[in-house]
C-alpha cells in the first residue's frame, strides 16, 4: 500500500514531534517545541486563508486575543472550566469572524489588509482599555487547565513543559490533519480555484462569497485555539497577544515557510521561533541577521522555504 | 593498578565538575529593546557593570559571577521563554529582571515551579502581594508613592485635590492605589479627569479642574509623555494650584519635555536622581555616589532610577549569596528573606517573610523641580 501525500506529511510530522525529545538536552527545549506548535497551529489556519483562498489578513492576532482572554476570563466570571473556555473562545472567534467577514471580505488586496489590520488593533485596544474586566496592559493570570494533574493520577506523570509539548503537539497535528483534509475536499478545490482566479471560479459556479467567509472563519478558529493554548500554557496573558506585531509575525511565518503548504508554514513557524533563540549569542546583531535571512529566503525562494527546497530536491532526482 | 587509574580519573573528573571550580550563574531577562527600553536599557547596563565590578574585586565566595542576560523586548511570552531557558538550560541559581509588570508576572510561575529565587524590577504590588516564596522585588510600589505624595500634601495643609490620570496601565494602577489610601490622610478628591496614552492635549481636562475653585492641589498619576503634556498645558493655562507628578516620570527627560512649566512641580523620587544633593550624613550617600559615578564614567550618561532597581536587585542577591555561604537556590532564598538593613540606592531594605519588598516611605525623597533641575524638599 502506498501512503498518500497527506498521510505521509502527517506521519512525518507525528514522528518529528514524538522523536525530537530524544535529542533534547534540557526541559527548556520542550518549551521551545510547544511554542513552535502553538505558532504552527495559528499558521496552519493562515494557510487555509492565505494559501488556499488567497485572502490576506493582518489582524489574526485579534482572534488569538479573543481565544486567550476567553481562557483568562471565562473561568473567573462564568465559572467555566478552562477547557470549555477554550471552546467558548473558538465559538466566539468564529462568530466574530463570520460577522465582520461578510462586509470585510468584499474588499480586495490592500483594502482587505487594512480592514483586517484595523480589526486586530481594535481587539488589542479593547483588551488594553477595559482594564476593569481584562486587567489592562499589565495582563492577568490564567487558571490552571488541570489536565496534567488528572494525567498524574492515572499514572502518567509529566513535567509542566513535557505536558504542554505533548498537548500543543497533538493540537497542531489535529489542526494539520483537518487542514490537509480540507485541501483535498471539494471545498478545498473550490478555494484553490478562487485563489487562482476569482472571476474564473465564479464563472464555473463557485459561491465565492460563502467560500471566502468559511476560510476566514476557519482560520479565525485556528488563531483563537492557538491563543487559548498560549494563555493556558503561560498561565498569564497580556494584550500583546492580540497586537499588530503578533499578526505580522504569524503572516511572516506562513509566507516564509511556504504559504500554500501546511508543513511548509509549520516549518516557517519552527524556523522563526528557533532563530531568535539561536541568535541570542550574537546579541545586537540578532535582528539584523534575522532580517537578512528573511530577505534572502524571499528573494531566492519565492514560494517559501519548504516548497522551494522540495522542488530543488525533485529537480535533481 | 587498573583500578587505581580508574580511581584517579574519576577523582579528576569529579574535581573538575565540582562546585569549587564552577562559576556562580545568575540569570537576567530585561526589556533592553521595545516599548519598555527606557527601563530595560539602564537595567541591562547596570547588571553588566556590576558583574564586571564584582568579578574584578574577586567575585563572590571565591567564585566568579557569570551573567546570562537576555532581551525580552517587553514581550511577556518571550520573557517566559527566556526564564525557562535560564532555569532549565543555563542552570542559573537566581534571576534578576522582569522590567515590566507583564514580563515579571509571566516569569513568576516559572521560578515558583523551579524554586529559583527571582528579584523583579517592576512596580506593581501584585508581584509581592500575596507573598510568593521565591519572588522578591526592589522598586517601591505605587501605593507608597501615593502615601509619600499625600504626606507632603497633608504637611502643606491641602485637603481638597483634583486627580488627572493617564488611562494606561501605570496611570490606572496608581490611580486605584492612591484612591485606596487617600482616606488615611483626610484628603478628598473634588474633581477627577483622565486622558488616553496618546492624547496630545489635556487643556479641556485641566480647564474643568480649574473651574472647581476650591481645589488646593492637582495630582497626575501617569507615565511617559502624558504627564509632560499635562505640565505644559498647566503652564499655558496659568494655573496656580500646586502640581504633583508621580515617580513614573522621575527622570531628567521629563523636565526637558515639560519645559519651564515644570518649575515648582513636586514628585517622589529615589536618591539616584539627587546623588550630589544628598547631605554627607545620609546613609545612602556612599552607595548612591559610587553607583552614579561608575555608571556615568562607563556609559557617559546619568544613572536612572530604573538602573538603580537593577543595582539593588543584584547587590541584594550577592549579599544573600555571601550570607548563605553557598550557591544554593533554597539557601539564597532564605538569605534574601532575612535581609536586614541593606542599604541600596533605592532605599534601605528590611525583608521579612510577609514583606518581599522591604522598603518603607523613607526610600522616597520628595523632589521639587527648581531652575530645570531636581531639588530636595526638606
Amino acid at each position: 500500500m502506498r501512503l498518500s501525500r497527506k498521510h505521509l506529511t502527517l506521519l512525518v510530522l507525528a514522528l518529528l514531534i514524538a522523536l525530537a525529545p530524544a535529542l533534547f538536552p534540557s526541559n527548556f527545549y520542550y518549551r521551545i517545541g510547544a511554542l513552535i506548535f502553538v505558532n504552527g497551529l495559528a499558521v496552519t489556519g493562515l494557510v487555509v486563508l492565505i494559501g488556499f483562498a488567497g485572502q490576506i489578513s493582518l489582524g489574526h492576532a485579534g482572534f488569538a486575543g479573543i481565544g486567550a482572554y476567553a481562557c483568562a476570563l471565562a473561568p473567573g466570571y462564568l465559572g467555566l472550566h478552562p477547557g470549555l473556555a477554550m471552546l467558548l473562545g473558538a465559538v466566539l472567534s468564529g462568530g466574530v469572524a463570520w460577522l465582520i467577514g461578510r462586509p470585510i471580505l468584499r474588499l480586495k488586496g490592500y483594502y482587505l489588509a487594512v480592514a483586517t489590520l484595523g480589526f486586530g488593533i481594535l481587539v488589542s485596544m479593547v483588551l488594553a482599555n477595559e482594564a476593569k474586566i481584562t486587567g489592562g496592559p499589565d495582563g492577568r493570570e490564567v487558571a490552571e487547565l488541570g489536565l496534567r494533574g488528572a494525567l498524574a493520577t492515572i499514572g502518567i506523570g509529566l513535567s509542566n513543559a513535557q505536558f504542554w509539548y505533548a498537548a500543543t503537539g497533538l493540537a497542531m497535528l489535529l489542526g494539520a490533519w483537518v487542514a490537509l483534509n480540507l485541501h483535498d475536499s471539494p471545498t478545498g478545490r473550490a478555494l484553490r480555484a478562487l485563489h487562482d482566479s476569482e472571476v474564473a471560479a465564479r464563472t464555473v459556479g463557485v459561491d465565492v462569497a460563502r467560500l471566502k467567509l468559511s476560510a476566514f472563519v476557519i482560520s479565525a478558529v485556528y488563531a483563537s485555539l492557538s491563543g487559548s493554548l498560549l494563555a493556558l500554557m503561560n498561565r498569564f496573558i497580556t494584550p500583546d497577544v492580540a497586537g499588530f506585531l503578533h499578526s505580522v509575525e504569524l503572516v511572516t511565518m506562513t509566507v516564509f515557510g511556504g504559504v500554500g503548504s501546511v508543513p511548509g508554514a509549520i516549518l516557517g513557524a519552527a524556523t522563526l521561533t528557533l532563530l531568535p533563540q539561536a541568535l541570542t549569542v550574537l546579541q545586537q546583531y540578532e535582528n539584523l541577521i534575522l532580517g537578512l535571512i528573511m530577505m534572502l529566503v524571499m528573494i531566492f525562494m519565492r514560494d517559501g522555504l519548504l516548497p522551494s527546497l522540495m522542488r530543488r530536491l525533485k529537480g535533481r532526482g | 593498578m587498573k583500578l587505581n587509574v580508574f580511581g584517579s580519573a574519576l577523582a579528576l573528573t569529579l574535581g573538575l565538575a565540582g562546585p569549587a571550580f564552577a562559576d556562580i550563574k545568575i540569570g537576567a531577562s530585561v526589556s533592553e529593546t521595545g516599548p519598555a527600553s527606557s527601563l530595560g536599557d539602564p537595567e541591562a547596563k547596570t547588571l553588566k557593570l556590576l558583574v564586571d565590578e564584582i568579578n574584578a574585586a574577586g567575585g563572590v565566595l571565591g567564585q566568579k559571577l557569570k551573567l546570562f542576560l537576555y532581551d525580552d523586548g517587553g514581550d511577556p511570552n518571550k520573557a517566559r521563554t527566556f526564564a525557562t531557558r535560564l532555569v532549565e538550560d543555563d542552570g542559573v541559581i537566581a534571576i534578576v529582571g522582569g522590567s515590566t509588570t507583564g514580563t515579571t508576572m509571566s516569569i513568576i510561575s516559572v521560578v515558583e515551579n523551579a524554586k529559583i529565587p527571582f528579584i523583579s524590577l517592576a512596580g506593581a504590588i501584585e508581584i509581592i502581594d500575596p507573598v510568593k516564596p521565591f519572588v522578591f522585588k526592589t522598586p517601591h510600589t505605587d501605593r507608597m508613592a501615593c502615601r509619600k505624595i499625600f504626606e507632603d500634601m497633608k504637611a502643606k495643609g491641602f485637603s481638597k485635590i483634583a486627580l488627572i490620570s493617564g488611562s494606561d496601565g501605570f496611570g490606572a494602577s496608581m490611580r486605584k492605589q492612591c484612591l485606596q489610601v487617600i482616606g488615611e490622610f483626610g484628603i478628598t478628591v473634588l474633581a477627577e479627569e483622565t486622558y488616553g496614552p496618546n492624547d496630545a492635549d489635556m487643556t479641556p481636562q485641566l480647564t474643568n479642574i480649574r473651574s472647581k475653585g476650591e481645589v488646593q492641589a492637582i495630582l497626575n498619576p501617569g507615565f511617559g509623555q502624558g504627564p509632560a503634556i499635562v505640565t505644559r498645558n498647566y503652564g499655558q493655562l496659568g494655573i496656580k494650584t500646586p502640581l504633583y507628578q508621580s515617580h513614573g516620570v522621575a527622570s531628567k527627560s521629563f523636565i526637558d519635555l515639560a519645559g519651564p512649566a515644570s518649575e515648582g512641580v513636586r514628585l517622589p523620587g529615589t536618591a539616584v536622581l539627587v546623588a550630589s544633593l544628598l547631605p554627607a550624613n545620609d546613609p545612602q550617600k556612599a552607595v548612591v555616589a559610587a553607583y552614579t559615578t561608575a555608571y556615568q564614567a562607563k556609559f557617559n550618561q546619568p544613572a536612572s532610577t530604573f538602573g538603580g532597581y537593577a543595582h539593588d536587585g543584584l547587590r541584594l542577591l550577592v549579599d544573600a549569596i555571601k550570607r548563605a555561604g553557598k550557591a544554593d537556590p533554597k539557601a539564597i532564598r532564605d538569605a534574601i528573606e532575612g535581609t536586614k538593613g541593606f542599604v541600596g540606592v533605592t532605599g534601605t531594605f528590611n525583608m521579612a517573610a510577609t514583606d518581599h519588598l522591604g522598603l518603607d516611605l523613607s526610600a522616597f525623597r520628595m523632589l521639587e523641580i527648581k531652575r530645570g533641575d531636581w531639588a530636595l524638599v526638606q
